[in-house]
């Protein structure tokens, strides 16, 4: 016997769990700037989530699903990619969407039941939108990396996904082809532990997620995900690599989801609280809180003033979400094909009239 | 709107959207497909084209031969055998202005791209408020009657046809078949063309190679009379016309309408024709119950029940599970069926 072939997956952490550096850092990566803006919007996106949460549960939102506890991931994303890259998220992505320019306002549109908060504007104008059919985002992003392929442009496709998500062929299938076709993409697989209250080792014998990579033929990185330092040094190198045309990269980055799988859902049901609170252990935020208090360059009256702005920025985006009128009632038809086809006039003047019996409470 | 405006007509030729005989390519079906998509290439470089063996080999009914030597690997790609892929990334492409242009080698194949079709494609304009949009085309040869294996000859375009943001096009001639998918690939929002095999080689059509496509939204009219309205699209076409011409030794003239565009559906020219000639036969291989053909009475039924001398009659396959080939022709609707049809509805009085 011989091996016929031979592989390891790679882990990457560089703060413990209570912030202290367990290694020098990448040279990239020694900028105190950076590490500060890092902790600031996660900050926001917590506060952001949390405010979201409220107003589902006020009457004022609809199902929603926060990133409490995961919201490292979704900013290394944010904090890597270039502007003219592709973003195509899966539904927990509130972190790297804002960082991409979608207004805060605008994803609450999209949960708050309003088509019109996909309408991007910034970086994100090719960005896709939120994806909730589990793992079919991946294909797409697979097609979009494709088409830069096709036109010779240097850009990549960060695509996102959770941990469920990778037993799906939309996975497997996507990773195949951008393996066959070296594709310019980045796969990164948001390990929360959970899919709804299916556990990580029910959805796969495999060890890791990452090595997953390894029967496409790519490279597959584990990461502590609740380590910025050590998601921003993964994200940089697959970027990288995308960018110069040296192939795709799977990213297995593990967290844990801190909070409900969505606001319908009651995760005491299935785990125990001492499984949370061990999570809680582990988090982002203050990992890299205590590793700027550590180097003296964060104090509590920044923090103060941080959780002031964060709330009154969130809060002003409330109050333009909940001022905007609704789409009238014909909107279903409008963006239904580039020109609606008379075959549907008729329907759509009947809604108009619906909708203006029932404005008169008819 | 007025209920029974004239049929809008199609260019060249205002009866069969056929062109006239100059400087013309003689070319069957699955010929035209491949000159549509050669031109649409040649003249349009985000025309690319993708599928399970659609490179070298030219696909296993050869619709894509020599589009690979002429175009280049990075716009005909061979794809891994994977559906669900093959439409997951069209759909990606499409997002970045590209036209590609999938191929599912047969349509029963079709189902794991159907999540795709129906969760992202259709829906991807109306999601993002038209910031993203889907132009691409989904080719796939459907039906039966060739003697193939099984899961090979079914159809099922009501499944597409059911589902809003979708167009969905037949073609039952080289002419149309060139001219329909050159629309296609040319219209902003997806197109599901589904190509019948059993006539992909069956008559061979004078085709001009100009890149003049032919309306996605309109019914071509293909044979004129007052008697009876005859209603079918694909294969069929072959026995309506049969048919039809039959017919005539008895002195029932037959207005035969192919309907090509499944969805949208031009009721317009059906309801102007039932209106003249006040009886109708529905003709489709697909199976009876939920067929597109149920559609099209019911639309028939809301619209010019008055003008209707006699009930609508349906000639459809059966509504069972599509017997392998040795009895395959049980199933197919046939020439004598619609005879029969016409015929009984002829008498109604
Ligand atoms: C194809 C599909 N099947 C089922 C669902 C319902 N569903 C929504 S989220 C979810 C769990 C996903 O878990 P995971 O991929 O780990 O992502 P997470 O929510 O944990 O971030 C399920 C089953 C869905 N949205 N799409
Ligand atoms: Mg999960």
């Amino acid at each position: 016997m011989k091996i016929a072939a031979d592989f390891t997956i790679p882990y990457y952490q560089y703060l413990s769990d209570e912030g202290k550096p367990l290694d020098s850092f990448p040279e990239q990566l020694c900028n105190t700037d950076l590490w500060v803006r890092f902790y600031k919007h996660m900050v926001l996106v917590r506060t952001f989530d949390q405010k979201v949460v409220a107003l589902q549960r006020t009457g004022q939102m609809g199902t929603y699903p926060s990133s409490l506890g995961q919201e490292a991931i979704g900013s290394a994303v944010g904090f890597s990619m270039a502007s003219d890259d592709v973003f195509v998220p899966y539904y927990r992505d509130q972190a790297t969407q804002l960082l991409r320019g979608v207004p805060m306002e605008d994803i609450m549109r999209y949960w708050g039941g309003d088509e019109r908060g996909s309408v991007f504007t910034g970086d994100a104008k090719e960005d896709f939108p939120t994806c909730v059919p589990i793992a079919t985002q991946i294909t797409h992003a697979a097609g979009i990396a494709t088409a830069f392929k096709v036109r010779r442009q240097r850009r990549a496709v960060v695509t996102t996904c959770g941990d469920g998500a990778t037993s799906r062929g939309d996975f497997s299938e996507s990773l195949n082809l951008a393996g066959t076709w070296q594709l310019p993409m980045v796969v990164v697989v948001n390990n929360n532990q959970w899919a709804i209250s299916v556990r990580r080792e029910e959805q796969t014998a495999a060890e890791t997620i990452a090595q997953k990579a390894i029967s496409a033929g790519i490279e597959g990185i584990q990461v502590d995900g609740n380590d910025p330092i050590a998601l921003l040094h993964v994200l940089n190198h697959a970027l990288e690599k995308a960018h110069n045309a040296k192939g795709p990269t799977l990213i297995e980055a593990i967290s844990y989801r801190l909070c409900d799988h969505t606001t319908a859902d009651d995760a005491t049901r299935y785990r125990s609280a001492e499984e949370l609170s061990k999570g809680w252990e582990r988090e982002p935020i203050k990992r890299l809180q205590n590793f700027l208090y550590g180097k003296k360059l964060w104090d509590e009256d920044q923090e103060k003033q941080l959780i002031a702005s964060c709330k009154e920025q969130v809060q002003s985006a409330v109050e333009v979400y909940t001022s905007i009128e609704s789409e009238p009632a014909e909107a279903m038809f409008d963006y239904l094909y580039a020109d609606l086809p008379q075959a549907l006039e008729e329907q759509r003047a009947d809604v108009i009239h619906k909708a203006s019996n029932m404005r008169r409470g008819a | 709107m007025t209920q029974f405006q004239a049929t809008p007509e199609p260019h060249k030729n205002p009866i069969s959207g056929e062109q006239p005989e100059i400087e013309t390519t003689k070319a069957t079906l699955v010929e035209a497909i491949n000159l549509a998509l050669a031109h649409s290439m040649q003249h349009d470089e985000n025309v690319v084209v993708l599928g399970e063996d659609v490179g070298t080999n030219g696909g296993v009914f050869r619709a894509t031969v020599d589009l690979k030597s002429e175009f280049g690997l990075r716009r005909v790609m061979d794809t891994p055998l994977a559906e669900t892929l093959i439409a997951g990334i069209t759909i990606g492409m499409a997002s970045q202005g590209l036209k590609p242009v999938c191929e599912i080698q047969f349509m029963g194949f079709i189902y794991s791209t159907v999540e795709h079709i129906v969760s992202h494609a259709a829906r991807m304009r109306n999601r993002t408020r038209g910031r993203l949009t889907c132009p691409m085309v989904l080719r796939a040869p459907y039906g039966g009657g060739i003697h193939a294996p099984e899961h090979h000859s079914e159809s099922t375009e009501a499944m597409f046809a059911h589902i809003p943001g979708l167009q969905v096009v037949v073609p039952s001639s080289p002419a149309r078949a060139y001219g329909l998918l050159i629309s296609a690939i040319q219209s902003p929002d997806p197109v599901i063309f589904l190509e019948p095999k059993r006539i992909y080689r069956s008559v061979k059509q004078n085709i001009v190679n100009n890149g003049e496509g032919l309306p996605l939204e309109t019914c071509f009219t293909l044979k004129q009379g007052d008697d009876i309205t005859l209603i079918s699209w694909g294969a069929m076409i072959q026995e309506t016309l049969e048919a039809a011409t039959k017919l005539e030794e008895q002195n029932i003239h037959a207005d035969v309408i192919d309907v090509a565009s499944i969805k949208p559906l031009d009721m317009t020219t059906i309801l102007a024709s039932v209106e003249r000639t006040g009886r109708c036969v529905i003709i489709h291989e697909a199976a009876k119950t939920c067929g597109v053909g149920a559609e099209i009475s019911a639309q028939i039924a809301e619209k010019g029940l008055l003008s209707l001398l006699a009930p609508i009659a349906r000639v459809a396959g059966y509504d069972t599970i599509m017997p392998y080939y040795r009895n395959e022709d049980y199933y197919m609707p046939s020439t004598q069926q619609i005879m029969e049809a016409a015929l009984k509805t002829m008498a109604f009085q």
